[in-house]
């Protein structure tokens, strides 16, 4: 797309970059949050944050969904495997570490898991084999969910049931405002995310917190202007909720795909790796689905896994506290050959992010 | 994972589209979570459409930005 190439256009990242500049409180530190591993990407991967003024710092809460699946949820598959159920997950997750082991740990002692680009080639390979049991590890925020939704709904093989680890974000940025020393400034809103919810649940966080937000794409271009945009507001003293990425964001976000997802999901609390339990923050099947819960049909339910590893700092990492290379094993102990927590794992993992490109560039 | 990809719909059949993702890349997606037409750009994750790429936005946007910018530089700068 001819597009694309625009929304990366140097020459008017240097105008916004001026225009930054110029809004940027002299004797302030301002510090934008956003929750979104591809903004961590676009971040990292294009040294956008040597582009900044010293005093503008943008830190990475939890934005990986593959990141925050607690080790009992992994742990629940690598048990599922274990007794013979295929496993059909997405790349990211095979090497998410459960308490013991991972999917891929299970699968070289000879458990069938096999990664996916989606829900449907799974449905798919379920159909093909009549004989085995599927089992598809359900991983997402709202950009995920409707998929799962929809394939539940529609109703897949008997053979075929999800283990649903799906979780919301706007708990998970309500409970940043909550951390203590912090000190966030504004929120950088994901732009998949609110492709399907819309900015009707943002609404709260200018409203109740006074919290600066800001909708923003993937594109640098889209960064750049969602960080201006921030800034203004900032400047203005004002908070107010905008939509830079309005050419896939609409105000009221994709409305079947919310449907689908009202249909055959209620939000329950759940466990986030690193961060704990949170309230209304996690998806499960509605009763009249329970048959395609694998929890229910083989009755796993792993309470308590070990989330987090002896020196693992992910719990830190995610929340935004610190940023990877704070943690005395980035790039020594845990690297992406031989990741050791959740971060390094994922493909949007933070510490993962970091590793792949901070190395090149100089970063805060 | 939250990735999306703009794509074009180069077939419609039922729930299922033909996507292009560019440099030749094609792939069966669900598209039963939004409304498009053969010739639209949709955003692809996972297998499914979750939403379709307004184009007349995405260039009012680029309009947009450069007016707002360029607009700004002058008055009081
Ligand atoms: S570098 Fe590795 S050990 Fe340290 S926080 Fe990141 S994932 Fe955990």
């Amino acid at each position: 797309m001819a597009e694309k190439l625009r929304f990366r256009d140097p020459d008017l990242a240097k105008v916004i970059v001026q225009k930054i500049r110029k809004v940027t409180p002299k004797d302030e530190h301002v510090k934008f949050c956003h929750v979104c591993g591809t903004h961590e990407w676009t971040i990292t991967h294009y040294g956008l944050r040597s582009l900044l003024p010293e005093n503008v710092e943008v830190i990475a809460g939890p934005g990986c969904p593959v990141c925050i699946v607690p080790a009992a949820e992994i742990d629940e598959a690598v048990q599922l495997a274990q007794k013979g159920v295929v496993i059909t997950c997405f790349g990211d997750v095979l090497r998410v570490p459960g308490s013991n082991m991972s999917l891929l740990e299970a699968k070289a002692e000879g458990a069938d898991v096999r990664v996916v680009y989606g829900v449907s080639d799974a449905v798919e390979m379920a159909k093909r084999e009549p004989d085995k049991e599927f089992v598809f590890s359900a991983v997402g925020f709202e950009t995920t969910a409707p998929s799962t939704a929809v394939e539940a709904l529609v109703g897949p093989p008997e053979n075929f049931s999800f283990l649903v680890s799906h979780r919301l974000i706007p708990p998970a940025m309500e409970l940043l405002l909550g951390v203590g020393d912090l000190n966030i400034s504004g929120f950088l809103a994901p732009g998949h995310v609110s492709a399907i919810i819309g900015m009707k649940p943002y609404e709260l966080f200018p409203r109740v917190y006074r919290m600066p937000t800001v909708v923003a794409g993937f594109e640098p271009i889209d960064v750049l202007m969602g960080v201006y945009m921030l800034l203004k507001q900032c400047a203005e003293a004002t908070a107010r909720l905008e939509n830079e990425y309005s050419r896939v964001v609409k105000w009221e976000g994709n409305p079947k795909a919310l449907e689908a997802m009202e249909r055959a999901f209620a939000v329950t609390g759940g466990n986030w790796r690193g961060i704990g339990r949170l309230p209304d923050s996690a998806l499960k099947l509605r009763d009249e689905l329970l048959a395609y819960d694998a929890r229910e049909k083989y009755g796993v339910n792993v309470e308590q896994g070990k989330d987090i590893l002896l020196g693992c700092e992910c719990h830190l990492v995610i929340i935004g506290k610190i940023k990877p290379n704070e943690c005395p094993m980035f790039m020594k102990a845990c690297t992406p050959a031989k990741p050791i927590g959740a971060c390094m794992v994922s493909s949007e993992g933070t510490c993962r992010v970091w590793a792949k490109t901070a190395a090149a560039q100089k970063v805060n | 994972m939250c990735l999306a990809i703009p794509a074009l719909v180069t077939r419609l059949e039922g729930g299922k589209a033909q996507v292009d993702f560019g440099e030749g890349v094609l792939r069966d997606v669900n598209v039963s979570l939004v409304d498009a037409k053969v010739g639209d750009y949709v955003l692809v994750h996972a297998g499914y459409a979750i939403q379709t790429v307004d184009k007349e936005d995405a260039l009012e946007t680029l309009a947009l930005w450069k007016e707002i910018l360029a607009a700004e530089k002058d008055p009081g700068s």
